[in-house]
């Protein structure tokens, strides 16, 4: 029993540490890419990894399966709406006549706006 | 009125996971009643319809996700080392990839994978396929998101 509580703090504790990093490499990539759609993509990994990671090592630690149920909510509710979010972010910066960089020059298309 | 019913019992189950009340008799009359009656308001919406309740994708959806959860692991590795390179190396492009989800849910159910998958978001739902951006020359694999599609056209149609 004690060995399967050290697995389970071990397991989690990896997963938050993981998880965290990539909250923070998604953060670091959206200061560091050049335009909105490319950090967009930075947010995205936030979004999934980051948030779902942490989720599951907080599932680990949940005293009752209860609460594991409501963490899953919030995992699943996460994983329906950060996309939506993210599309009506691309969307409007896209039909409002924002072009995204292309190639690898990274030069905007047109007049550059 | 079966989806008045499934509703019924997803709410209640919602209801009964969240509050965790087996056995208050009081309390779950309650929630009984509450659960009711927002069916009902739904119902008197008019919203209950195969977009409010996809049952067209079940159970098919969850060995998707599951395999979706593969795919978002490896772009998240992927997008992680661009974001963290010393000197990135991006090539973002814009590219069409086609649809061929029937329904209204298929179409979101695709157009939502993509977005979450890093390093491609879909920007606009076209007649003639999704206009999708993506991160790099490799992470933009028109033949991966076309595989996606098909996943998806085919969870779709087994019901």
């Amino acid at each position: 029993m004690e060995h399967l509580d050290l697995i389970r703090d071990i397991a989690s504790w990896v997963l938050f540490l993981v998880g965290g990093a990539m909250v923070v490499i998604g953060a670091v990539g959206l200061v560091r890419f050049p335009d909105f759609f490319t950090r967009l993509h930075a947010a995205g990994v936030t979004d999934t990894a980051g948030a779902e990671l942490i989720i599951i090592g907080m599932m680990l630690q949940s005293p009752s399966w209860l609460q594991v149920a409501k963490l899953g909510f919030i995992g699943v509710f996460l994983l329906l709406t950060s996309p939506v979010a993210t599309h009506a972010l691309a969307h409007a910066a896209w039909m409002t006549g924002f072009k995204p960089m292309q190639g690898t020059d990274l030069r905007y298309d047109g007049d550059g706006k | 009125m079966g989806r008045f019913i499934i509703l019924v019992l997803v709410l209640a189950a919602i209801w009964l996971l969240l509050s965790g009340y087996f056995d208050k008799p009081l309390l779950l009359v309650f929630g009984t009643v509450s659960v009711l009656v927002s069916a009902w308001f739904a119902h008197r919406a008019g919203v209950l319809d195969s977009e409010s309740i996809p049952g067209g994708i079940f159970p098919g959806v969850f060995g998707y996700m599951i395999w979706l959860s593969g795919e978002i692991g490896k772009a998240n590795i992927e997008v992680a080392r661009h974001a963290l390179a010393v000197e990135p190396k991006l090539s973002p492009k814009l590219f069409l990839v086609p649809n061929p989800a029937e329904t209204t849910v298929g179409q979101v159910v695709l157009a939502n994978s993509i977005t979450l998958t890093p390093g491609t978001v879909s920007v606009d739902l076209r007649e003639d396929g999704i206009l999708v951006h993506g991160l790099t020359e490799e992470l933009s694999d028109v033949e991966a998101i076309t595989d996606m599609g098909k996943r998806v056209a085919k969870i779709e149609r087994r019901r």
